[in-house]
């Protein structure tokens, strides 16, 4: 279910990194919590994000989530087939539904991140809670 | 924590896969199988929905239509036996106690079905309000309401009464047996779709939600929750009290002018309602969003870079396929076409005053 080659928050967003650029997108666990998505909002090329800091978000008919950045760096690119397909965010949350790739600054992010086992056993501590 | 109430339905919920919510202090189910394809459901074919949670207040005695006729703003005498008729109970300064529902049972019964989170303070207005000889009775405990909204609702519940479902026209009910039980069946809804609504003893309530959907499921009849209710109702520009009115907003100002009858006699608030009438100051509006971005409740909205108001209800519209709301503007700038903006996180989007209701049935019954 959860890519063992990505990283992932508790915030429930995944990077998946190569070279120093992060690919990153909202988890299979988000879209469902969320329902059908059916806007995006996403920050432009350029723009450049703290980790932690909200960089877009993702809208259901009831509600409106955060995206939050796992690693700070600057947009390298976005998916802008997302603006014409928000509901990509539902059917492959993991690939074609990625939200934006960022050259990362500080690799020494990626230590704060979840591994997959590790993201997974969070989810089933947060449901058993 | 305070123990959520539950329907008479909930563990139906559950089984359905319901995603149950705190509403107003209940645990209702906001989806099932999605809310798109639940609002769907009901414009095309029918969705069912428990709306227990609503409050039911009787109203009787010789004097009974007299308090209602003091205490809502419609007029009572409008209403015949069997109908029912969508109303407001008025403060002094012409404002939302609440809106309901009333129904006629007899010339000296009436039947109320009022929002759950005022059915307490509803109660207490009219017997603060009723006038000797008028019993007012909350009734919230004995009935559960089941809603059947969409195109095919009069064929799946047809066949479960002798009640002449196709004969009955909207706004009017009939009691009769309904899956075998007594119920109260009115042509009535918050859907902005043909619909029914069913009131019966709780104790039979799982018995008869299965007899609906059992009757519905050649017709592809779905359980819907309350997100799908929410844009449903917000698509037929229906209003949500505490959101589009409450205490602060009068009856003229929520464009309910319809429900406003002061050729009635006195009625509270009437004499502020009248002052009102020839200098309405603002009046809700439905707007449609001209780019992508949703309005959402509570975002604020200004013009000419002043903040005005606040979006009452912003959503995406499943059916229509747009983004809408309902927002307060001045009343010189409610004509359509007038475009304002509506702040959504902090960049100003442009919205446009667009003729409501934004969705509309083909066929009135």
């Amino acid at each position: 279910m959860y890519p063992e080659d990505y990283l992932y928050t508790k915030d429930h967003e995944w990077i998946a990194v190569q070279d120093s650029v992060g690919t990153i997108g909202i988890t299979d666990y988000a879209q469902h919590e969320l329902g059908d998505v059916v806007y995006v909002d996403l920050p432009e090329v350029g723009d450049t994000f703290e980790s932690g800091e909200p960089f877009g978000s993702v809208e259901s008919v009831k509600a409106v989530s955060e995206v939050f950045c796992p690693i700070s760096g600057e947009v390298v690119a976005v998916n802008e087939k997302l603006e014409e397909n928000p509901e990509l965010i539902n059917q492959s949350p993991h690939q074609d539904a990625w939200m934006i790739k960022v050259r990362i600054t500080n690799p020494d992010d990626l230590k704060e991140l979840l591994s997959s086992e590790e993201y997974e056993e969070y989810l089933q501590e947060q449901a058993g809670a | 924590m305070i123990e959520l109430k539950r329907t008479a339905l909930n563990s139906i919920h559950r089984q359905l896969g319901g995603r149950m919510v705190d509403f107003a202090g209940w645990d209702m189910p906001v989806q099932y199988a999605g809310t798109i394809k639940e609002h769907l459901a009901v414009r095309t074919r029918a969705g069912i929905f428990d709306v227990s949670h609503m409050g039911e207040l009787e109203v009787t005695g010789p004097t009974a239509a007299d308090t209602l006729q003091r205490v809502t703003c419609n007029d009572i005498n409008r209403l015949a036996i069997s109908q029912c008729q969508y109303s407001a109970l008025t403060t002094p300064k012409g404002t939302f106690v609440d809106d309901l529902v009333i129904y006629r049972m007899a010339p000296d019964h009436f039947f109320l079905c009022v929002n759950a989170s005022n059915q307490e303070k509803d109660f207490a207005w009219i017997r603060e309000h009723a006038l000797d000889r008028t019993e007012v009775r909350f009734r919230s405990n004995d009935f559960s309401q089941i809603a059947i909204q969409g195109p095919r609702a009069l064929e799946i519940l047809a066949p479960l009464t002798d009640i002449d479902m196709a004969g009955m026209k909207y706004y009017w009910f009939a009691r009769g047996k309904f899956a075998g039980i007594e119920a109260i069946v009115s042509r009535t809804g918050y859907t902005g779709e043909d619909g029914f609504e069913v009131y019966c003893d709780p104790a039979h309530a799982e018995m008869v939600w299965g007899r609906i959907m059992n009757s519905g499921k050649p017709f592809g009849v779905e359980p819907a929750g309350l997100a799908a209710r929410n844009t449903l109702r917000l698509e037929a520009k229906m209003l949500l009290y505490g959101n589009d009115m409450d205490e602060t907003t009068t009856v003229l100002e929520a464009d309910l002018g319809w429900i406003c009858r002061f050729d009635k006699g006195d009625f509270i608030g009437r004499d502020e309602l009248l002052k009102q009438k020839d200098g309405l100051k603002r009046i809700l509006v439905g707007f449609e969003m001209t780019g992508r971005e949703i309005a959402r409740d509570h975002y604020p909205v200004e013009i000419d870079g002043k903040r005005v108001a606040s979006v009452t209800s912003g959503s995406p519209a499943p059916f229509l396929k747009k983004n809408i709301g309902l927002t307060y503007l001045p009343t010189d700038r409610r004509s359509v076409g007038t475009e304002f903006s509506v702040i959504v996180r902090e960049k100003p989007v442009t919205a446009k005053v667009v003729p409501t209701p934004f969705y509309r049935r083909r066929q009135p019954v």
